[in-house]
């Protein structure tokens, strides 16, 4: 008998050495999350993947599948406290979708959707942050980094390079690029590397490729973040 | 007819836009007229709401005379709503937030490109501009928010028809875009 998690009531196998949210997506459950890719170390810092295990808050994206755990995920609370955490995320950075060319395919924004954030909430901070278009085909707008941390960990697991890192805490923390000048073309960085396609904001860009799709035909524009999580994350397994 | 529900709109710091995809309802503003009809809105031109049901606000705040009509809209209308993304997050109007408010004025009326006699505006009719733009729920509360850049016309139809039916106005995935 394999070992088993209930999510919301539902049994769901698991590997030894899996996290609840390996568990979960390999079983067709989506828990909300921007800072987790599949393929990169977890990082467990948007904390949009709360879940609540035996009674208490945990990051699924880092915590491990254990035998007989009772997880919960679409609760009120649950989706209540997401929503919160988005609506953060909007107002520290600057956050325009109608002048952004990442819209529709932005995962900040489909997260948002898929919890129906149709306001703020929080008073808006517009920080000063300054957007580095140095690079002949790549491009960081620091108006919309969220400090996942993906463009890092692309960078050096899949690159094998060391780009990006963050900088500062708090209020403070920033995206910083490795080089003397602070600037992206003085850089190793090349517009095929992982790291300039991970952002799951308009963070980072390729130039001139932004509105080759029109805006109303994106990928989230009709499809919902979870469908499209999962369906990416069963077409990696090859069902 | 009598007892028709009351709407009052406006566009503060916005383009009109909203308004323009509002009227995008086409021929089902005639059911709409049926049972609503319109105070104060740029479509009626009366100056002032008394006793609304509805209030839709387009656009931010950017400068006093925003502050009074939302503040009278607030005082008058049962139900307050955020229309489009200015009203929401200061949108397009606030990427003026990160330049000092005199440097934007220097550049619009005395710096800028083709600027003839040269000074800026200081007539006493004209509202002071606030330093930064804000989003209306930081002034006033809010009851509803329809995000879009505009909302489309389907938007304020399910919106104002879940209103004036009874129903608690929800928005399927399908019509919220912040775009």
């Amino acid at each position: 008998m394999s070992k088993t998690i209930t999510i919301d009531g539902k049994t769901i196998p698991f590997e030894e050495g899996q996290t609840i949210m390996d568990a979960a997506m390999a079983a067709g459950v989506y828990i909300p999350h921007l800072c987790h890719q599949p393929e990169f170390t977890p990082h467990g810092s948007c904390k949009l993947c709360t879940v609540k295990v035996n009674g208490r808050n945990c990051s699924a994206c880092t915590y491990p599948a254990m035998d007989g755990q009772d997880v919960l995920n679409e609760t009120k609370e649950l989706v209540d406290d997401r929503k919160k955490i988005t609506q953060m995320l909007f107002v520290e950075g600057n956050h325009f979708c109608p002048s952004c060319e990442k819209t529709g395919n932005c995962q900040l924004q489909a997260v948002a959707y898929h919890l129906n954030m149709l306001d703020n909430h929080f008073p808006l901070f517009y920080p000063d942050r300054e957007v580095d278009a140095s690079h002949a085909e790549v491009m960081i707008d620091h108006n919309r980094c969220i400090f996942c941390a993906l463009c890092v960990r692309a960078s050096q697991q899949t690159d094998g390079k060391d780009v990006f890192t963050l900088s500062g805490r708090g209020i403070h923390k920033h995206l910083v690029v490795n080089a003397q000048s602070g600037l992206l073309k003085d850089t190793d960085i090349d517009a095929t590397d992982r790291a300039a396609h991970i952002c799951p904001t308009g963070a980072i860009l390729i130039k001139r490729t932004g509105y080759q799709v029109p805006i109303g035909e994106r990928i989230y524009d009709h499809k919902q973040i979870d469908q499209v999580a999962l369906e990416t994350e069963h077409l990696k397994h090859g069902e | 007819m009598a007892n028709k529900i009351r709407v009052a709109t406006t566009s503060l710091a916005g383009c009109f836009g909203c308004h323009m995809s509002f009227l995008d309802i086409d021929e089902r503003m005639l059911q709409l007229a049926e049972v609503v009809e319109f105070d104060r809105s740029p479509l009626t031109d009366i100056e002032h709401c008394t006793n609304c049901d509805i209030g839709l606000i387009e656009g931010g705040v950017c400068n006093s005379e925003n502050v009074h009509v939302l503040r009278e809209f607030r005082n008058n209308c049962k139900i307050l709503v955020a229309v489009g993304a200015c009203a929401i997050n200061g949108g397009l109007p606030a990427m003026r937030n990160h330049i000092p408010l005199e440097e934007c004025l220097n550049e619009a009326y005395l710096d800028g490109i083709g600027v003839e006699n040269a000074q800026i505006p200081s007539d006493i009719e004209l509202p002071l501009l606030l330093d930064q733009v804000r989003p209306i729920h930081e002034v006033v509360k809010i009851d509803y928010y329809l995000p879009g850049c505009p909302p489309s016309a389907d938007v304020f139809w399910k919106f104002l028809t879940d209103l004036i039916e009874g129903r608690e106005p929800s928005l399927p995935y399908e019509l919220v875009h912040y775009d």
